[in-house]
């Protein structure tokens, strides 16, 4: 248990609507860049730029909206081994693949 | 009745001290019984991380493989409906989020407004995805014994998307087979997404009904805050199948 708990000081934290709406116009704002970029010819840099603001607007929505911003060092360790594992998870399937029969298919 | 049995009921007794009636005896604080159900969601949310993850996993080695099947396959979604369907599902994020804030404050007709507007919401997401996936099935898109090539091997033929993106090429025969690979996993991936929709909005209808009894505006907001965690990830999940499936195939 994280300290914060074991002193009873870890008041339950409720976030206020005005950050909802900054969050939700940010939210907003990256889809109409996600979607205007791919509009643009970048070559490589498409499927980059996409997954980059997908990921930035899917750490506002679990910073935020899912308030692990404001959550016990138990709950962010918990969401970091997630998404480490996810890593790890498509890192291994991919050394596989590319090592064995990549460009034979 | 022997001492021994007498002294444990004293000793529960002293115990047990006064709590909310929703505190479960086992938790020795509301704040530890929140903590704890917070760590359950987010360990279920893992485990659907890994689920929907081989997902995802299938959709880039296939990508790589089949790359100008899976590209001129793509251009058959519009990302018109896409875009819409992204607005609705973070708007009924930004509903949840305040729905969650209703319960918190302890105000119920906000909290039963905002549950049904997120309801509104999932159902307009469905509604749209269901356009979608209807004009698939008229263009013989589904995976399955009626799958037909017709729009990669000739894509003069399909006018709409031909009028769209005017410089894709033919797909070889041997090729043009492999779209059928993009379409399984796009109705894997996206009705998969929809099926956690589908049930989301089932859980919904039924905090509707217990929120108007007043169940979750008495300090209780444990049932809400995570089921707001479950709509936010199938939201994310979406942001993810929006990006991968709609946008980066557009110039290719």
């Amino acid at each position: 248990m994280s300290e914060q708990t074991r002193n009873g000081e870890h008041e339950h934290h409720i976030v206020s609507p005005g950050i909802y709406v900054v969050i939700l116009c940010a939210l907003l704002v990256g889809t109409a860049a996600t979607v205007g970029v791919s509009y643009v010819d970048l070559g490589i840099w498409n499927p980059i730029i996409a997954l980059a603001i997908a990921t930035t607007k899917a750490m506002l929505v679990v910073l935020f909206f899912m308030h692990v911003k404001y959550s016990t060092r138990l709950t962010k360790l918990t969401v970091a081994a997630g998404i480490f594992l996810f890593l790890v998870l498509i890192s291994m399937t991919m050394a596989d693949y590319i090592s064995r029969a990549w460009g034979r298919w | 009745m022997s001492d021994s049995t007498a002294t444990a009921n004293r000793a529960v007794a002293e115990v047990h001290h006064e709590h909310p009636p929703y505190q479960r005896h086992h938790f020795e604080s509301v704040d530890q019984q929140f903590d704890a159900t917070n760590f359950a969601m987010w360990l279920f949310l893992l485990t659907e991380v890994m689920f929907f993850g081989g997902l995802f996993a299938a959709y880039l080695i296939m990508r790589n493989w089949y790359y100008p099947a899976f590209v001129a396959a793509s251009h058959q979604l519009q990302i018109f409906w896409g875009t819409a369907n992204t607005v609705v599902l973070i708007a009924s994020s930004f509903t949840m989020a305040m729905g969650v804030w209703c319960a918190e404050m302890r105000r119920k007709s906000g909290l039963v407004l905002c549950l049904s507007l997120t309801l509104l919401l999932g159902f307009a997401f469905l509604g749209i995805k269901g356009i979608e996936w209807h004009e698939k099935w008229e263009k013989h898109h589904i995976p399955g014994p009626h799958f037909s090539v017709q729009s990669f091997l000739n894509p003069a033929s399909d006018v709409e998307v031909h009028k769209q993106y005017p410089d894709d090429k033919p797909l070889a025969p041997d090729m043009a087979q492999k779209t059928e690979e993009y379409f399984f996993l796009y109705f894997a991936m996206t009705g998969m997404h929809a099926l956690h929709m589908v049930i989301g909005v089932g859980i919904l209808i039924f905090m509707i009904f217990r929120a108007r009894a007043g169940a979750y505006t008495t300090g209780h907001v444990t049932f809400v805050e995570n089921f707001g965690l479950y709509w936010h990830f199938v939201d994310i999940i979406w942001i993810y199948l929006f990006a991968l499936l709609y946008l980066i195939s557009r110039h290719s």
